[in-house]
């Protein structure tokens, strides 16, 4: 059983114990263990089932390699799946849970599929499931469903916050182990700005093998000591990106109990160089049985005794193919544990540590591997084999754990991000980075560097060289170069080379291999990988997706290299050109909500509001989104629905007095020599004719020729127009004025300013409006001395306001403009003044049944990126005499001339209905699709309330022409509804009411 | 996510703060142009795997278009100019046949 | 005669760092060439301040004059001058190529004040800028993103930033802020 020693444990505070619970079980652990070694500490072995065969699984690392130990952490509002119980610290009151299993962890009914693993090899998903073909929805997928899965997804809201946080320097550290703090203080030692970041809660990495703690100690205390240095702990640097931005991501909370403040920082960090320090990975050895729970990497298994105290077993069998592993027997040893034998797969076996070992009188088999693992739930033994043959059993030796080391393999993964290339190194049989290929910045030239054992330097003396050299090349990179003393170090270890072992034994029977595991999270065994090669899958892109080795949270941190030289060997091709499948960031996962940052609740996006808002929400607006902005869609009285709350709008602003928030329409201000010309050219009419004092109504084409926006123009003064713009054009439109005036007519003496929110503006509509604007103290304001299309400057309830008099109601309607600032006073004014006749404030749904009911446009319902202004009937607004105008060269096209496009009418259903919006009118016959053909469609339907009927406009083939015909229009429950093509213009056609 | 430096407010600044505009150096087609032509000006774009000169807008800052020259291989960015020219400055082109030897782009190279 | 109010009637929020809207001011903003001695001129004569250079921001009491790009400049002044300002600056800029607008309320400003280094991390938080002291300080001006939102800062002293929006998103823009100054301090 694994359970906690008396002695030993470096990170680990045995005065202050800490309680948490792994699946509703009250376990005892200590301020720094992490929840992987406080569960071995409480011998919890098992901590998992594998992903297909639901295995029992146990922790086999001790860093973020981990691919079993993944358990959901925390409750209700700060539940997440997936953690590594490797990273995840234990404090007081943690809670968690094991996953994929059902009903219980101890027993599993999908543990089924293991015994049925003969029958579902790689890609049987492929392969089976496929007849009969119902069953999938009611068999195979509830199933699948059912058993597959790592965590399941929180339920609740998540409790915690999260930030960004955009940090700049001129180096970036990765990796805050001896080669990573050698190079920030090489780096730092010319004055540049260096941030180091180390994803564990402590510095030193893997160095403590070597016992560089002090080195260690005294390397960070003087880089706290700079003022041009950054230390973070707990922040992982997750991706390397284009252009030396990299994300980091801090675990602010995760180890705490009282959490407060954001839980998680992504740094989105810029910097000139990045230092990759982050290590490298032990890798597994591939015999059978190498998943049970006891078998670990041999590193981990060292670290669990070493740094918390922890035994995994009490008779621990080493097998390993290098010296590394030698360590760790000479740990357990150390710490009063049993290692029967050390086996070494290497004919010449180990160096000096394996010296050291016998001389300790531990018992080395060189030559020798395991043939297979014995065990249920955990290991209960092993059965040992020559390394080369098929697996014949040499002797059994009883044991509780294994600890493996098939060599290191360099974490090149943020080196790779963004298209370093790697090396293979034959004789320490790894992928390194190729410091010749580095990934290139702005100006071409590389910007990371690797250090220390990322870049395959495993010796300490050449760790801590390693990381000064990277550091000083990095300074001189960005300009700020230093100069250091070397660090020192002792003697190199005298270590006999790795010798490959990427099956063991060499020749094992398919019987074996069968239960040799490369990837422990996603279930793949040495033969299916050989399968897929068998079955043509050559590429290791295409191998690993068939076989799913390297996938989901893991993505191959232990199985890459062990699963493509099981596939070299199968294709017979040598690992450098199988090659590696791409390493994309980020390096773990990273949580949504520190994606997201802010961006959540009153932040998730902006709002925009006018400056009436406050008013609208006070009595009653139901708002709808017009783009970012929130605009009352109408204002709901006690007892009214939507319906009735729009009819009576429309009702009291056609009988007497409504008024409408109209700020959110854009307002351009233009101005300059060559004003005139520039707006001839922004628009189809002509506007420079337009005289100072007077509106007209313009329409904008996009440079292909179709309707992007309209509205009012009016020229202030002989140089300078107010453009109004529709609510959603008033940022684009102004962008596409400036990409004009900036990228074309460069030489046009024009200036251009957004005006828009400098201005609430109000529209005072129907009979009564003139009265109200009289009442706040307007003169002559009367039709002949204020007509139609003109704009005069008044002072209105105390306040400077331009009026323009425009109507898109086709009443008499004036809109008034008054400085931000001073539109909830006007606004005030205008109700109270108009309060006799019960003045009605009405929302965007009015808005648009009164203008539909005058037949006039409105963009983004009868046009939609394919309309020009002549599908809808005005031509009148389309200057003949302009030469050019923007637009004008596009709507002489062939398609655009072509006399049978749909074109804009009126439509009247015989029954008085509303006609669905969006509804097709149907012609005869089905196109190749089958489909029914169709000859236009509705591109606004209202009930109007004035009519009290149905009233809608479409675009119609050939529809002007038309006029009195009856069509059909489908609805969506399939059946149609007959309409008559008829004028536009439902109501007042002769203009009697804006007088 | 890539870096540039707007030649009209000197900032140097992360892709968010721009807009990508396409392709540089067009010749409008207006009113009495060809069909070909004008087919060619609205439709017809470079797409090249190496150097290639683009429109960008600092929409976050200064609000101003400018030009770009870069490779869309490797991201390498040549240098920035201003939008109020037919075409590229003669040091920019120099200095792209230094970096890609033989490249070229529509008339330039 | 109604006084003009702010989109959040000076709402404030007081955390490590202190962020309040600001009362209403005047801004008046100017197209014009700013390499022209004839615009700036009219500038510094009718402002009282010296014209920046780019980037940068002249600050006196509660004046301000700022760079804006190479054909924008913002003066920012007490409410009561600006028809005073706005109609000296047209008179000035006489035969000259230039707009002038009052754009006094299409904005929020926002005060941001505390300690220096807390003041900073504030900013970086929300825009993609080196806020370090050595790349980012008094006398400069920086227009930017603020989260999804286009925004302008500049410090006016140490310890203190002033911060603008366009009016619509300052209850965004008030909550970005109020939210990043709550957080506890990232170097400290």
């Amino acid at each position: 059983m694994s359970t906690r020693l008396t002695q030993g444990g470096a990170r680990i505070d045995r005065t202050k114990p800490v309680s948490f619970r792994f699946n509703g079980q009250q376990l005892k652990g200590y301020e720094g263990d992490t929840l992987a070694s406080a569960l071995l500490a409480n011998d919890r072995m098992m901590v998992g089932r594998s992903f297909k065969y639901h295995r029992p699984r146990g922790v086999v690392a001790s860093g973020t390699e981990e691919p079993n130990a993944l358990l959901g952490i925390g409750q209700g509002g700060r539940f997440e799946p997936n953690q590594r119980a490797t990273m995840q610290e234990v404090f007081e009151g943690l809670e968690s849970t094991s996953q994929n299993h059902w009903p219980s962890l101890e027993f599993d009914v999908g543990e089924i599929n293991a015994s049925l693993s003969r029958f579902l090899p790689a890609g049987f998903y492929y392969k089976t499931f496929l007849w009969p073909r119902s069953f999938w929805k009611h068999v195979y997928e509830p199933f699948i469903r059912q058993s597959a899965g790592l965590g399941k997804a929180p339920k609740d809201r998540d409790a915690d916050t999260y930030e960004h946080f955009y940090h700049y320097c001129d180096v970036l550290v990765i990796g805050g182990g001896l080669a990573g703090l050698a190079a920030a203080r090489a780096a730092a030692s010319g004055g540049a700005r260096v941030t180091v970041m180390e994803q564990e809660a402590h510095w030193c990495g893997r160095a403590a093998d070597d016992g560089a703690e002090a080195q260690v100690a005294d390397l960070v205390a003087e880089l706290e000591g700079m003022e041009n240095v950054t230390l973070r702990t707990r922040c992982m640097g997750a991706g390397v990106y284009d252009h030396g931005y990299v994300l980091g991501y801090e675990r602010l909370t995760d180890h705490l109990s009282e959490k407060s403040g954001p839980r998680h920082r992504l740094w989105r960090v810029r910097a000139g160089q990045v230092i990759t320090a982050t290590g490298a990975i032990e890798r597994p050895l591939s015999f059978a049985g190498n998943d049970l729970p006891g078998v670990m990497l041999a590193s981990a298994l060292r670290d669990y005794v070493v740094q918390f105290g922890v035994s995994v077993g009490d008779r621990t069998v080493v097998v390993t193919n290098n010296d590394d592993a030698y360590l760790t027997a000479l740990a357990l040893v150390g710490a009063g544990l049993t290692v029967p034998v050390i086996v070494d797969a290497r004919q010449g076996g180990g160096g000096a540590l394996a010296a050291e070992a016998e001389a300790k009188g531990i018992r080395v088999l060189k030559g020798h591997g395991i043939a297979k693992v014995k065990g249920r739930k955990r290991v209960t033994g092993v059965a040992i084999c020559k390394q080369v043959g098929e697996g014949a059993v040499t002797e059994e030796i009883a044991c509780d754990a294994v600890a493996m080391s098939g060599g290191w393999s360099p974490v090149v993964h943020l080196w790779s991000h963004c298209g370093g290339k790697l090396t293979w190194d034959d004789a320490q049989a790894m992928f390194r980075p190729d410091g010749t290929r580095p990934p290139t910045g702005e100006d071409g030239k590389g910007f990371v560097i690797c250090a220390g054992a990322a870049d395959g330097a495993f010796d300490r003396a050449e760790v801590a060289a390693s990381g000064t050299k990277a550091g000083l090349a990095a300074a001189e990179a960005v300009g700020q170069a230093g100069s250091v003393s070397d660090l020192t170090a002792p003697e190199a270890r005298g270590d006999n080379p790795i010798e490959p072992v990427w099956l063991m034994p060499a020749s094992a029977k398919r019987k074996l291999r069968a239960k040799a595991w490369l990837d422990y999270q996603n279930d793949v065994k040495v033969t299916d990988v050989q399968l897929a090669a068998q079955e043509g899958f050559e590429s290791v892109e295409h191998a690993k997706r068939y076989t799913t080795l390297g996938m989901a949270t893991d993505q191959g941190k232990l199985s890459n290299i062990n699963g493509l030289a099981i596939l070299s060997g199968a294709l017979d091709t040598p690992i450098p050109q199988v090659g590696t499948t791409r390493f994309r960031p980020p390096f773990t996962p990273i949580s949504m909500g520190a994606i997201a940052g802010e961006a959540r609740a009153e932040t998730f996006q902006p709002l925009r509001r006018t400056p009436l808002h406050q008013w609208h929400v006070d009595n009653g607006a139901d708002f709808e989104p017009v783009g970012q902005w929130r605009r009352p869609f109408c204002y709901i009285r006690p007892g009214e629905d939507r319906h009735s709350a729009v009819t009576r709008e429309i009702n009291q602003t056609r009988n007497s007095l409504g008024l409408l928030d109209a700020s959110t329409l854009g307002k351009l201000i233009v101005k300059g020599p060559d004003a005139g010309r520039f707006m001839d050219m922004l628009y189809t009419n002509m506007m420079s004719t337009l005289q100072p004092g007077r509106c007209r109504y313009g329409l904008m084409c996009s440079e292909n020729g179709f309707l992007m926006d309209d509205g009012v123009v009016a020229r202030w003064d002989e140089e300078t127009f107010l453009c109004h713009t529709t609510t959603g054009g008033a940022d684009h439109i102004h962008a596409h004025m400036e990409e004009w005036l900036q990228t074309e007519w460069w030489d046009w003496k024009v200036w251009t300013v957004n005006a828009t929110e400098q201005y609430a503006q109000i529209g005072v509509v129907g009979p009564k409006a003139r009265t109200v604007l009289e009442k706040l103290g307007a003169t002559n304001i009367a039709n002949e001395d204020f007509p139609f299309m003109t704009f005069q400057d008044h002072k209105l309830a105390g306040i400077d306001a331009r009026v323009y008099r425009i109507s898109f109601s086709g009443e008499l309607s004036y809109e008034i403009a008054v400085p931000a600032g001073q539109g909830l006073a006007l606004w005030t004014a205008l109700m109270e003044a108009g309060a006799e006749f019960g003045a009605t404030p009405y929302g965007t749904e009015a808005l648009h049944v009164l203008r539909a009911e005058k037949g006039f446009i409105m963009i983004g319902d009868e046009t939609d990126g394919t309309v020009i202004p002549q599908d809808l009937g005005l031509n009148w607004a389309i200057s003949k005499k302009k030469e050019d105008f923007i637009g004008k060269r596009a709507q002489s096209r062939e398609d655009m001339a072509r006399e049978d496009r749909w074109k804009l009418v009126g439509l009247e259903t015989l029954d008085k209905s509303v006609l669905p919006d969006g509804a097709y009118v149907l012609a005869d016959g089905t196109n190749a699709n089958g489909q029914r053909t169709v000859q236009g469609r509705v591109t606004s339907s209202y009930y109007s309330p004035t009519l009290e009927r149905g009233i809608a406009m479409g675009l119609v083939l050939r529809g002007p022409d038309r006029m009195g015909e009856t069509i059909q229009l489908n609805k969506v429950d399939g059946s149609s509804v007959a309409a008559r093509i008829v004028d536009p213009v439902f109501y007042d056609k002769e203009n009697t009411k804006n007088v | 996510m890539l870096i540039l430096t707007c030649p009209c407010c000197g900032v140097t600044a992360e892709e968010t703060e721009f807009h990508g505009g396409g392709e540089a150096h067009l010749k409008r087609e207006g009113p009495g142009s060809d069909d070909a032509a004008f087919e060619g000006y609205l439709f017809h774009r470079e797409n090249p795997r190496g150097v290639h000169f683009e429109r960008w807008r600092h929409v976050y800052g200064c609000g101003k278009w400018f030009h770009a020259a870069r490779d869309t291989g490797t991201l390498e960015v040549f240098g920035t100019y201003s939008a109020q020219t037919t075409e590229p400055p003669a040091d920019l082109l120099e200095k792209i046949r230094e970096r890609r030897p033989g490249w070229s782009w529509r008339e330039f190279s | 005669m109604s006084e003009p109010v702010s989109a959040l009637g000076g709402a404030k929020t007081e955390a490590l760092v202190t962020v309040e809207e600001m009362a209403p001011r005047g801004m008046i903003v100017l197209r014009g060439k700013l390499d022209d001695t004839a615009i700036t001129g009219a500038l510094e004569k009718v402002s009282g301040l010296a014209m920046p250079g780019q980037r940068g921001i002249t600050v006196d009491g509660a004046r301000r004059l700022a760079w804006m790009s190479p054909d924008e400049a913002m003066l920012i002044l007490p409410r009561g001058d600006v028809s005073g300002a706005q109609a000296d600056l047209t008179a000035a800029l006489a035969g000259a190529h230039a707009l002038v607008a009052d754009l006094s309320d299409a904005r929020a400003s926002f005060r941001l004040s505390g300690e220096d280094a807390a003041l900073r991390e504030v900013l970086a938080r929300l825009s993609p800028v080196d806020m370090h002291q050595t790349a980012f300080g008094p006398g400069m001006v920086r227009r930017t993103r603020l989260a999804q939102v286009a925004g302008a800062f500049w410090m006016p002293e140490v310890g203190v930033a002033e911060l603008v929006t366009f009016r619509s998103v300052a209850q965004y823009a008030f909550d970005l802020l109020s939210v990043a100054a709550r957080s506890p301090r990232v170097f400290a």
